[in-house]
């Protein structure tokens, strides 16, 4: 099992968190006009509203890219495979695909959520869809 | 009247230091030399500078080099953000200041022990940056990983391979070759040799489409197009200077646009650039290209209209950058072959170019395209 870097939340980005502890994927949506911002803003973009809410993501994405993270200096260590991800609710999101292997990662591959507890820290993952639907 | 800052100031002095892996001196030493260098080779002492400016990550204090140059006031100051992404902001920073007679003459520097010191190729700090909750957990530490999600997708959209790519880095080696002051003078690659180095991020970035970690410091005296006709050198014309962020951009995780298989930054910086300068992409005898990793030059190739999405590939490939080709690019060997002196060893290669002193000199170069992605400049001829 990798190591992971834990974060450090501070007052714009402690939802998050708390929200992954807790094994849910919150996204920041502005209370006035609904729009989705992630990463968070203190203040929407598009009407300049301070008051948000959180929307639970439903856990489907695709990938629209990905590398294999090799560490620099732990050439043994196996590498993750971190992904770039279009959310269903349509915003981009950064997180590491499990349960596949490097050569099976394709663009605009369906993969749903899971979360995976790294020693000490919960993560956001992803992972292929099952053929026949989510499990 | 509408007021531009088109032709509103010169490049009237560079200066730089060796550039190494291990300077053996502190950083404001390193900044100290090359800016001392770059006010007499415009032909002016310390006493005739009243504007400073460098971007984030320098560490020199500006009252410290101050003193160390023993320039006895200054009342302009400018530190631009962004990183290596600021290297032409410091530029834009400047030709404000003395088109608008905030200052008269303005030392831009940048130096640092980016090999021997802190270097930016290795993991990110935990716990450092704000922002960063939303990679580094992921494993995204680096800047070779970062940048490699974009890549990645350019590839696919164009089919290039990480050989493509070393046909960028196969010339700016060739080009480092014969400049004595890059790391890698006399030490050309083949194509064979790029595609041995080992894989950094497999199968997008191999160690030799990574730019360099260097030590070294480099410097510019900018002033008024007036002033520049009273001083020795050449004058270097600032024709245009562009800085073109986008909402919901990143200078790194620029992951939030709807299409990475084009560069929106570059593409709107390069719009403006032309519209400012009077001058066009076909007008541009010479570039120098911020390139981090050799994906980037591809992209910025297309980016300010050399060629059409997708195109980059096969304009390499028939040759057109080199010294002998239609758009030679990075005549000096750029940040993977010179030095990476955070891009600003790029700005002053542009003014050798103009000013005829370049080592690898274009003939008759009068325009050069100085670009930095979102940030660029038309230099010509005074």
């Amino acid at each position: 099992m990798n190591a992971v870097i834990a974060p450090t939340p501070d007052a714009d980005d402690a939802y998050f968190w708390e929200g992954v502890a807790r094994k849910k994927l919150l996204l920041q949506r502005c209370a006035a006009c609904g729009q989705l911002r992630q990463p968070p803003s203190p203040m929407c973009s598009a009407c300049n509203a301070l008051e948000w809410e959180t929307l639970e993501a439903c856990g489907r994405a695709r990938v629209y890219s990905w590398i294999a993270s090799q560490h620099p200096t732990e050439a043994d260590a196996a590498p993750r495979i971190v992904v770039l991800l279009d959310l269903e609710e349509g915003v981009r999101f950064v997180s590491n695909l499990v349960e596949i292997e490097l050569e099976d990662v394709h663009f605009g591959l369906e993969v749903e959520l899971v979360f995976v507890e790294y020693g000490e820290q919960t993560l956001p993952q992803f992972r292929p869809v099952a053929p026949g639907g989510p499990a | 009247m509408t007021r531009s800052i088109r032709d509103q100031a010169a490049v009237v002095g560079i200066g730089q230091t060796e550039f190494s892996k291990a300077s053996g001196r502190s950083e404001l030493q390193l900044a100290a030399e090359a800016s001392l260098a770059a006010i007499r080779d415009a032909g002016l002492t310390p006493a005739d500078i009243d504007g400073m400016g460098t971007f984030t990550l320098d560490t020199s204090d500006e009252l410290l080099l101050m003193r160390a140059l023993g320039i006895p006031e200054v009342n302009f100051w400018a530190r631009a953000p962004f990183g290596g992404a600021g290297a032409n902001t410091t530029i834009m920073q400047a030709v404000a200041a003395v088109a608008s007679g905030a200052a008269k003459n303005v030392l831009i520097w940048r130096a640092f022990n980016e090999r021997s010191g802190h270097r930016f190729g290795q993991p990110q700090d935990p716990g450092t940056t704000v922002g960063w909750n939303w990679y580094l957990p992921f494993g995204l530490d680096t800047p070779a990983k970062i940048y490699s999600l974009t890549f990645q997708r350019y590839m696919d959209a164009y089919g290039l391979t990480n050989e493509d790519f070393g046909r960028y880095t196969v010339v700016a080696r060739q080009h480092a070759a014969t400049n004595p002051a890059a790391w890698f003078y006399e030490r050309p690659i083949t194509l064979q040799d790029h595609q041995d180095s080992r894989w950094i991020v497999e199968p997008i970035l191999r160690l030799l489409d990574c730019c360099q970690e260097s030590d070294g410091g480099v410097a510019l005296v900018i002033t008024t197009p007036e002033h520049a006709r009273d001083l020795p050198q050449p004058p270097v014309l600032i024709r245009g200077v562009v800085d073109s962020q986008l909402i919901h951009g990143h200078v790194m995780f620029n992951y939030y646009h709807d299409d990475l298989t084009r560069y929106d930054e570059c593409y709107r910086a390069a719009e403006r650039l032309w519209n400012l300068s009077g001058v066009g992409a076909d007008e541009i005898d010479v570039v120098t290209i911020y390139e981090n990793f050799s994906p980037i030059v591809f992209m910025q190739l297309e980016g300010y209209g050399f060629c059409k999405p997708g195109e980059a590939r096969d304009f390499i490939r028939d040759g057109h950058i080199g010294l002998e080709g239609s758009l030679p690019v990075n005549p000096h060997g750029g940040l993977l072959g010179e030095a990476y002196i955070h891009g600003v060893n790029n700005i002053l290669e542009g003014v050798r170019q103009i000013r005829g002193q370049a080592v690898n000199q274009i003939d008759g170069a009068e325009h050069a395209l100085v670009a930095g992605g979102r940030g660029a400049m038309v230099l010509g001829r005074g």
